[in-house]
């Protein structure tokens, strides 16, 4: 598998450490636990699309946000995640 | 030695000036270079190789490529040997040695033959069905006698001498087979301006065309072979790979591919890997991988001598062995005849042609007439001839009448399955053409496309024409618009096949040979359910031996197929998966074994520490001090005791540079490790060090550290030696995704700064040595938990914190990684007067357990703040990672395990970690397990051992005498529980 990080390029999977899910957020400081339960423990079994965090720790360092198909492990999109990598790099 | 007596006088694409002496079963032949093994063994008339897996027949040589399934053979001895090796693919070499498997006491005269008596109970489902047999008989007496019997070949036993390689490569397009449309796919992807990497198994270029011939662009094939082998040799993008097989395909266009650098020699030449893996990138990727020929089963198909009607005339053409001297050909297709051509022209008798077509092609009937030699329309039913080979051969015609042939050889062809391997890895399922009655593929992973007989077109013309045309496309998809010219043409070659996958017959059918399955294991598969082929295949094993059932899985969903009343594309196929040949675990595992296992991080101060004598540990990648062992020290406990009680009464210092070490830079430093940390670091003043613990957002404890504040807006944190890595990957996370909105930024420094601890009473003096006297560093100029710059005796600026993980008064001092080594000899001489003692991770350990500190064993992923004993220091101010979750009832609730200290009531007792709690005076058991020990150390301070344990309630419980269980090392005893500081609990001498 190959993923092309926004800042490296087309890079070998060795580099990237996958966490998993990117759609759950972060509930606001004050959420009720079910609410921060959910956001830990909640996953769809999607097959298709989905979006996913990979860290590109053998490379750029940055979090990224991959829409991939877990069907076809094809691999439509890759950006920076919450687009904080992306102001790093234009700086 | 025997002569080659079953060499033809001339031909064959061998070096008869290179003659190669070789041994099997320990008698000696001799070869040519040029031959595979089993060529060299035909040429030498041996039709005996092996005996089969579960019922010990006498098989003989079937293929000549890595679909073998009988000719398997343990190659080479000693660390060399490796078992299950395809004779047919082994290239022969000065002095090689193979010896037969599955046999005892020799290949001849195998006991285990008595097998075959007893075939009723080996059929299929036989290890499910022994399984319901009683427990006593299986283990005693059925077992062992299974695994006496069964078994393919014996393992080295030993480690394995040689090296392996692992490479990358990128390429445009990736050519799989260099058979007339592999090497026309070269040429016209060559031509084109792409790079090309051709990959080929064979140790020869050239495919079918080594033995089948023909006539390209109006040459003979040979001849056409050698220019364009020629042409793309001139070709600087075009690399050609031989003895490499492509193996599997991979997401994104990754694929892999083994070669066999040096297994054609006895041994690879000094500094050379045997083996290579290579992960090859390519844009596109053309499959011209070819057909294999696939058999019919009837009953004694397993007899040596009888073959597959292409591998005989490979042996004929190609090698100049004859397999037979009077060969009977048995085929239900046009492409069989061949072989007939092939024997006839090398000189060979031809008893019959059994052709199961109700007609042939008039050319073949003139042929049998000019050449004197019967064509029988039917089917052969059985086979007369044991371990000699094939006698007798009996044949039932069309119309009930029955003949038979007498001929030593018998050359079969039941039609050509195209090798669907790579094109269906994916998950892909090939899809039926009846008019090959073959899958073929259907689809391929993106970017892939099969070309020639690897997707179901037989011809020459047509192998070149797709071939080209599929090269030349992959070309321009990779972005290349060169001119790629025009096919090479051939003339067209009919192909007309009848199917036919099973003739009835008294005896054994064979349909995977390797394997040992039958026809009627089959049938009695689906008479027992197991129709759909997933099941077929588990509950028989066919298709799951070493060959993955190359040239027996169709014939097998064929004959379920008609028991079941199905087509053969309703019956459907299993799932394909890589890899398409054994790939050795040595190639995965390439340069990554021993002691290049993984990368080894050494400290700033290793060079001086191995001078020093020092005891290594691995504690993940790093390599580091454990103890410094002294002259007349009989034992680690001694050098570890003398440690301690050093740094205790004087001075002593420990590299621990493998901490993992983040500056923390930005306006919202302080807010954002507000966030990660439960502690609150943003009122942290300037030139303070605190102590930080963090959380997984579960609640669970993740790391722990100290943090100083060297700036307003920089902060340097300290994770544990363990979790370096995921702590900044974790913080980064936080960071980038969860708080964009913080002005902060990390950088990894821990490989930036060599740190040393200097605990001791005797700290401050050896430090004024090294520091410059115009630092401040009085109880009041650098108070407990100060952290500062700090410029050292020469002019070199430090970091130094006044931090304690002994309990001691005590310092860690940062240098640049460069001066690690000069600071640790610094030290030492500095040290010297006040008698500066160095120490390892096992005195840090004794004197971190004497001081109730908690490490790794504590921090164990299933402990909370307050397991650890340190929940007041959760803020209930602020929001950070794993507040909301660490409040959940079953993480706050009292009867948690938490850690709590323990000694012996016997102080002469040594302390073991892992030993469960119990309470005293109970028989131990799931139910009334507490906890269990967590650190144990022997405490020169207490003079006796004393531990860490996690203890249901245990702070509650201090002073209670609870049963220490360790049943593994069978140890019973009582401890008592205590406060888990056990030295200076009131923490003065770390404050003085
Ligand atoms: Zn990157």
């Amino acid at each position: 598998m190959r993923i092309v990080c926004p800042f490296c390029g087309e890079r070998e999977l060795g580099e990237f450490t996958y966490l998993g899910d990117a759609k759950p957020v972060r509930p606001e400081a004050g959420a009720s636990e079910d609410e921060v339960f959910d956001y830990v423990y909640l996953r769809d079994n999607v097959a298709g699309q989905t979006s996913e965090y990979w860290y590109h720790g053998g490379g750029c360092r940055a979090w990224l946000k991959l829409t991939r198909n877990t069907l076809t492990h094809e691999i439509s999109s890759v950006e920076p995640a919450a687009g904080v990598g992306a102001r790093q790099a234009v700086k | 030695m025997t002569s080659q007596s079953h060499r033809l006088t001339s031909g064959g694409l061998i070096d008869r000036s290179a003659s190669l002496n070789f041994r099997f079963d320990g008698k000696a032949f001799s070869g040519f270079q040029g031959d595979t093994l089993a060529s060299a063994l035909i040429a030498n008339g041996i039709k005996l190789v092996g005996r089969s897996f579960k019922y010990h027949r006498p098989r003989g040589i079937l293929t000549s490529g890595s679909e073998e399934p009988n000719a398997l053979v343990e190659l080479r001895t000693g660390a060399r040997r490796e078992p299950n090796t395809k004779a047919t693919t082994a290239e022969l070499y000065e002095g090689l040695e193979a010896a037969s498997q599955n046999r005892w006491p020799s290949l001849r005269h195998d006991v285990m033959s008595v097998n075959q008596l007893f075939a009723p109970i080996f059929v299929a489902g036989f290890y499910y069905k022994t399984f319901m047999w009683p427990a006593k008989f299986w283990e005693a007496i059925y077992e062992p006698a299974i695994r006496r019997a069964a078994g393919l070949g014996r393992a080295a036993g030993v480690a394995d001498p040689d090296h392996y390689d692992k490479a990358w490569a990128h390429c445009d397009v990736l050519i799989a087979g260099s058979g007339p449309a592999g090497l026309a796919a070269a040429l016209a992807a060559g031509r084109a301006g792409a790079r090309v990497i051709l990959c080929e198994e064979d140790f020869s270029l050239g495919g079918r065309l080594l033995s089948d011939g023909g006539t390209i662009d109006g040459v003979p094939a040979a001849e056409w072979l050698s220019r364009t082998l020629a042409k793309l040799a001139d070709m600087p993008d075009v690399r050609i790979m031989p003895r490499t097989t492509l193996f599997g395909v991979y997401d994104g266009g990754t694929y892999g591919a083994i070669e066999r650098v040096n297994d054609h020699l006895p041994s690879p030449p000094e500094h050379q890997v045997r083996q290579r893996l290579w992960r090859i990138v390519a844009r596109r990727c053309v499959v011209a991988a070819g057909a294999i020929e696939r058999p019919i089963v009837f009953a004694g198909n397993d007899t040596p001598g009888v073959m597959m009607a292409s591998a005989m005339r490979t042996y004929i053409a190609r090698y100049a062995a004859t397999p037979a001297k009077r060969v009977a050909l048995f085929t239900n297709n046009e492409d069989g005849w061949r072989t007939v051509e092939t024997a006839l022209g090398a000189g060979l008798q031809i008893a019959a042609v059994i052709d199961a077509r109700p007609d042939i092609s008039p050319a073949h009937r003139s042929l049998a007439s000019k050449s004197a030699f019967p064509v029988l329309h039917g089917s052969v039913t059985g086979v007369d001839g044991g371990k000699d080979g094939v006698r007798k051969i009996a044949v039932s015609l069309t119309g009930d009448a029955r003949a038979e042939v007498e001929a030593d050889g018998l050359a079969v062809s039941g039609g050509w399955n195209p090798a669907v391997g790579l094109t269906s890895y994916h998950r892909g399922r090939p899809k039926w053409r009846d008019d090959i009655a073959a899958f073929v593929p259907d689809g391929a992973p993106p970017g892939m496309v099969a070309a020639g007989a690897a997707n179901g077109d037989f011809g020459l013309s047509a192998c070149l024409s797709q071939g080209f045309a599929a090269g030349a496309a992959a070309a321009r998809d990779a972005g290349h618009s060169g001119k790629a010219g025009t096919a090479p043409v051939a003339d067209d070659e009919a192909f007309s096949l009848t199917p036919l996958w099973h003739v009835a017959g008294k005896g054994k059918a064979f349909v995977d040979y390797q394997h040992d399955v039958t026809a009627s294991d089959i049938e009695l598969a689906q008479r027992e359910g197991f129709e759909s082929v997933e099941h077929l295949k588990r509950y028989t094993t066919l298709g799951m031996a070493t060959d993955q059932g190359k040239t027996s899985n169709v014939a097998g969903l064929a004959i379920m197929a008609a028991v079941s009343g199905r087509s053969i594309p309703e019956t459907g196929t299993t799932i394909y998966r890589p890899p398409y040949v054994p790939v050795a675990i040595g190639a995965f595992a390439g340069h990554h074994r021993d002691e290049t296992f993984h990368a080894t991080r050494l400290t700033p101060s290793h060079h001086w520490a191995v001078e020093q004598g020092a005891v290594f540990v691995d504690t993940g990648l790093w390599k580091r001090a454990q103890w410094y062992p002294r002259a007349g020290e009989k034992d680690w406990l001694d050098s570890v005791t003398r440690e301690v009680k050093a740094v205790r009464g004087g001075v002593g210092f420990c590299d621990v540079s493998t901490l993992g070490k983040i500056d923390v830079h930005g306006p919202d430093a302080g807010a954002f490790l507000d966030r990660v940390y439960i502690n609150t670091f943003s009122n942290l003043a300037v030139g303070k060090a605190r102590y930080g613990l963090m959380l997984r957002e579960d609640g669970m404890v993740y790391d722990d550290g100290t943090t100083s504040r060297l700036a307003e807006d920089h902060y340097f944190l300290t994770t544990t030696t363990a979790k370096a890595g995921l702590v900044m990957q974790h913080l980064e996370f936080c960071r980038q995704v969860l708080f964009p909105e913080l002005d902060v930024q990390l950088t990894s420094v821990s490989d930036q700064w060599a740190q040393f601890s200097i605990a001791g009473p005797k700290t401050r003096d050896l430090l004024k040595e090294i520091v410059d006297p115009a630092e401040d560093l009085s109880n009041e100029g650098f108070p407990f938990m100060g952290a500062r710059e700090v410029r050292l005796r020469g002019g070199l600026k430090a970091r130094l914190f006044r931090i304690s993980f002994s309990g001691e008064m005590a310092f860690e001092i940062s240098v640049p990684a460069r001066f690690g080594g000069a600071m640790a000899r610094n030290l030492m001489l500095a040290g010297a007067p006040f008698g500066v003692t160095p120490y390892g991770t096992e005195a840090l350990g004794v004197m971190r357990v004497e001081k109730g500190h908690i490490a790794g064993p504590e921090l164990s992923g299933t402990t909370t703040a307050a397991d650890l004993g340190l929940g007041k220091m959760m803020s209930t101010k602020k929001d950070y990672i794993g507040r909301v979750m660490a409040g959940r009832k079953a993480l706050v609730a009292p009867d948690r395990q938490v850690v709590v200290g323990i000694k012996p009531t016997d102080k002469a007792r040594r302390l073991r970690s892992g030993a469960h709690i119990i309470p005293k005076g109970q028989t131990p058991g799931p139910d009334n397990d507490q906890g269990y020990v967590t650190s144990v150390c022997f405490s020169p301070t207490s003079d006796q051992w004393i531990g860490l344990a996690l203890v249901e309630r245990g702070r509650e419980r201090i002073g209670e005498i609870v049963h220490a269980h360790d049943p593994i090392r069978g140890e019973d005893y009582d401890v008592e529980l205590c406060n888990p500081v056990f030295y200076d609990p009131d923490g003065g001498r770390q404050r003085g």
